[in-house]
């Protein structure tokens, strides 16, 4: 996966379901600045909700981290959700649609996937999880 | 922030304002179940209309209160998905199963009206 350019940077500390609400509408703010279209703000929205979502589930706490990125003359978000929680012993399977640890909640990672353009993810049992996606705008 | 519930003849309407925390969802869910009973209600009329996110626990909390309105003997439907709500649910597989959804307000109630007519006709001879 390419890099891309990583300008400013937002972080939203995510401990509680305010933080949720508070991550979403400033992914939500910086899409807006950067000219995305409202059908693709509430994508970006949604994914973010979702990410800081399982951060609260599983790890309790974390971070999101909002970014603007360019390559090759295209503007877009990046937004990496970041914990040290107790990681995902199968990656793969957490890939799988449908499958999900709490249960209803958070149908999470391949719903996010889909909802964005880009999308890498590092974890591992106790190694905490990274959640990076990208949305570039058209 | 608290959605306002409020009371329209034998319904109960709940105008969704602004974003909603997990704790605002929660206080919705028990307020609507508590007052349904306490009014007597036949239908609930949740209005989405102002929402921007509809993510898995909002959702879920839906849904939960659709069901547990139903097990409390009224209708619930669920309205003012925007197009792009509704195509970002769709990509997370939130398809709300089960719940009545109309377009607005105004088909929400004409839904209530004909779905409580129905009921009542099919409870046996009135009048």
């Amino acid at each position: 996966m390419d890099k891309g350019r990583v300008g400013d940077e937002t972080r939203v500390p995510i401990g509680s379901d305010v933080d949720i609400l508070t991550a979403r509408q400033r992914g939500r703010a910086l899409a807006s600045e950067l000219g995305f279209p409202n059908s693709s703000l509430v994508l970006i929205a949604t994914a973010i909700s979702e990410l800081a979502r399982n951060i609260v589930l599983y790890a309790k706490r974390g971070e999101i981290v909002l970014g603007r990125i360019e390559r090759d003359g295209h503007q877009g978000i990046q937004v990496t959700a970041r914990d040290e929680g107790p990681g995902i012993p199968d990656v793969g399977l957490a890939m799988q649609s449908g499958y999900s640890t709490s249960g209803s909640l958070g149908l999470g990672l391949p719903g996010v996937r889909r909802l964005m353009d880009e999308f890498e993810i590092v974890s591992g049992a106790g190694k905490g999880t990274t959640v990076m996606a990208k949305k570039w705008k058209r | 922030m608290e959605v306002p519930i409020l009371k329209q003849g034998p319904y109960l309407i709940a105008s969704v304002q602004s974003a909603l925390t997990d704790a605002d969802l929660l206080q919705l869910r028990d307020g609507l179940v508590e007052k349904v009973g306490r009014f007597r209600s036949r239908g609930v009329i949740v209005d989405v209309t102002a929402l921007d996110v509809m993510d898995s626990f909002a959702s879920r909390m839906l849904r939960d209160i659709a069901h547990m309105i139903r097990l409390r003997g009224a209708e619930t439907v669920i309205v003012g998905f925007q197009p792009e709500v509704a195509f970002a649910m769709v990509q997370l597989g939130l398809t709300l199963e089960g719940v009545a959804t109309a377009l607005d307000l105004e088909e929400g109630l004409a839904f209530l009206d004909q779905k409580i007519k129905g009921n009542e006709r099919g409870q046996g001879p009135r009048g």
